[in-house]
């Protein structure tokens, strides 16, 4: 292989040359449509005849201002309660996905468990759940029960954990059969296979879909100021009721937007390079 | 080759050069193939055979040169790569069949999807091709039902129904067992006496000197040496090439 310096040839040089002047083109493009397009959603929402009966009750800077310390004090709440159950949420879908795979008539009952409970908290609606969890478990009148935020919690970590589970045991059944075959050639044990072969490129695999699942997770944890406590939406519906205007609303909406992005910047990342992965070479 | 001196040769590479990173592959590569001709591509591993196949048929941009199909620059950027593909068909060492298609469905894929072809007479066509492989019985198998000398016929069949100028062979035996191989050959014997345009990278000598009108040597990216079959594989000129091919007589490939 030559290691001395190449001078692109003319024709070459005419190509990057091309190539350069698409990509500016490309980009023109882009923003003068952008441009097109605002200007024309803007002159569109201003226009309409109740603009500034809108503009008031939804965006109004005084509202916002006011209540803006009790919202973030509220989204505190939020952003534990999504760093603890996203982490509990996908340690209990690996585990449900782990013991849905398991082979043998000993493991009949666990694979039945596993898979009851993936079919009904797929289908059961979360607010049920929280319902269920929240005002239910207190009924019982049981020494310990523990506050309504951590029932709220475990209602989110088990009906998220039923989704987690199955796209985890389609990453398990997308590795090839070969793959265990030759694990198990070597004398690896199922369990051995398992860990070392097979969960690393179903984790792989599948870790587009489980961020997108946590992505939904992280708005979905809001739904726990159904159960009382108060997080960043029961704060900005407090705020809501005292002044009737629905400017809290926004704010809150806008905060979890802006929580969401470093999250979804990771999944288009980490879709990015799986890609990438998957693709290289033949 | 004088005759393609004279007329437009179906593929001309001029000066191509690919790099990966820092690694040059193809350094300033040159090679004509006029029609009908079969060449074949030899040469030690990394040294570009399967570069060169990908750049010709656009699936890796080139650095620099140019690659011309019937006199046409195909590597202009404002050529539609889609529109030269159609010319040039590509068979991979490891098949590269679509999965979750029956054999029929894979090679009518393009003839109706790309060439527009109506859906009965691409099928007829297909179940022609299969009949003269000895295949028709797989039409509707799944890739994976096949051995891998089936795979591997497949596989040019679903090539050669677009009709192409050109067809490329990436070391299509490399895959199989000896016993499989010959199938293969058989096979692409045929075309040659059909009148195909080949290039093939080979690892097979025994082959290069049965079926190609021309044998070239590459080594560093760049055509060391070409000619007839006899005279490379017999009597290289190049110390490199003799260097390569008693390697490949020790390992009793040749």
């Amino acid at each position: 292989m030559s290691t001395e310096f190449h001078r692109p040839s003319d024709i070459q040089l005419g190509r990057i040359a091309f190539r350069k002047r698409q990509a500016i083109r490309s980009v023109l493009l882009a923003a003068l449509s952008t441009a097109v397009l605002g200007t024309l959603l803007g002159v569109l929402v201003t226009s309409a005849p109740g603009w500034d009966r809108v503009k008031e009750s939804f965006f109004d800077w005084g509202n916002a201002t006011e209540f803006l310390p009790q919202i973030l004090e509220g989204l505190w709440l939020n952003i534990r309660m999504l760093v603890f159950c996203a982490f509990a949420a996908l340690a209990l879908g690996l585990l449900v996905a782990v013991l849905r795979t398991l082979r043998g008539p000993v493991f009949f009952p666990v694979r039945a468990i596993a898979t009851l409970y993936t079919y009904s908290f797929r289908g059961l609606p979360l607010i049920i759940v929280i319902y269920l969890f929240a005002f239910g478990v207190p009924g019982l009148r049981l020494q310990g029960t523990p506050s309504v935020t951590v029932l709220g919690g475990a209602a989110i970590v088990i009906t998220y954990g039923a989704y987690l589970a199955e796209v985890f045991r389609a990453g398990i059944e997308s590795v090839h059969p070969s793959q265990i075959a030759a694990a198990r050639s070597l004398g690896l044990t199922y369990r051995q296979s398992m860990r070392h072969v097979v969960l690393p490129q179903a984790v792989r695999r599948v870790a587009p879909p489980l961020l997108n699942d946590t992505v939904a997770l992280q708005k979905d944890v809001g739904l726990i100021s159904l159960a009382g406590p108060i997080d960043a939406i029961r704060a900005a519906q407090i705020g809501v009721a005292q002044n009737a205007n629905f400017t809290p609303y926004v704010i809150a909406g806008v905060l979890f937007v802006l929580l969401a992005l470093p999250l979804i910047g990771i999944t288009d990342w980490a879709t990015l390079r799986a890609a990438r992965r998957q693709n290289a070479g033949t | 080759m004088d005759a393609a001196d004279e007329i437009v040769p179906v593929l001309a590479c001029q000066d191509v050069r690919k790099t990966f990173g820092s690694s040059v592959v193809l350094d300033g590569l040159t090679l004509d193939v006029g029609e009908h001709e079969v060449v074949a591509l030899i040469g030690a591993s990394g040294s570009g055979k399967s570069t060169l196949l990908r750049c010709v048929n656009l699936l890796a941009e080139i650095d620099d040169g140019t690659v011309r199909l019937d006199g046409e620059d195909i590597t202009d950027p404002k050529a539609d790569a889609d529109l030269v593909r159609r010319k040039i068909g590509l068979v991979f060492q490891s098949y590269n069949l679509f999965p979750h298609m029956t054999v029929l469905d894979n090679i009518t894929l393009a003839p109706i999807k790309v060439h527009g072809r109506p859906g009965a007479e691409a099928k007829a066509q297909a179940m022609e091709w299969l009949q003269r492989v000895g295949l028709a019985d797989k039409a509707g198998s799944y890739p994976d039902r096949l051995s891998g000398g089936q795979q591997q016929r497949v596989a040019i069949v679903r090539a050669l129904v677009n009709s192409p100028r050109l067809l490329l062979l990436d070391e299509v035996t490399s895959a199989l067992d000896p016993e499989l191989v010959g199938e293969v050959l058989t096979m692409i014997r045929d075309l040659k006496s059909d009148g195909m345009t080949m290039v093939l990278a080979t690892h097979e000598m025994g082959f290069a000197r049965q079926v190609a009108d021309r044998v070239a040597f590459l080594d560093a990216g760049r055509v060391l040496e070409q000619g007839p079959p006899a005279q490379v594989l017999g009597d290289p000129v190049e110390a490199r090439t003799r260097q390569f091919l008693a390697r490949i007589i020790e390992a009793g490939r040749l």
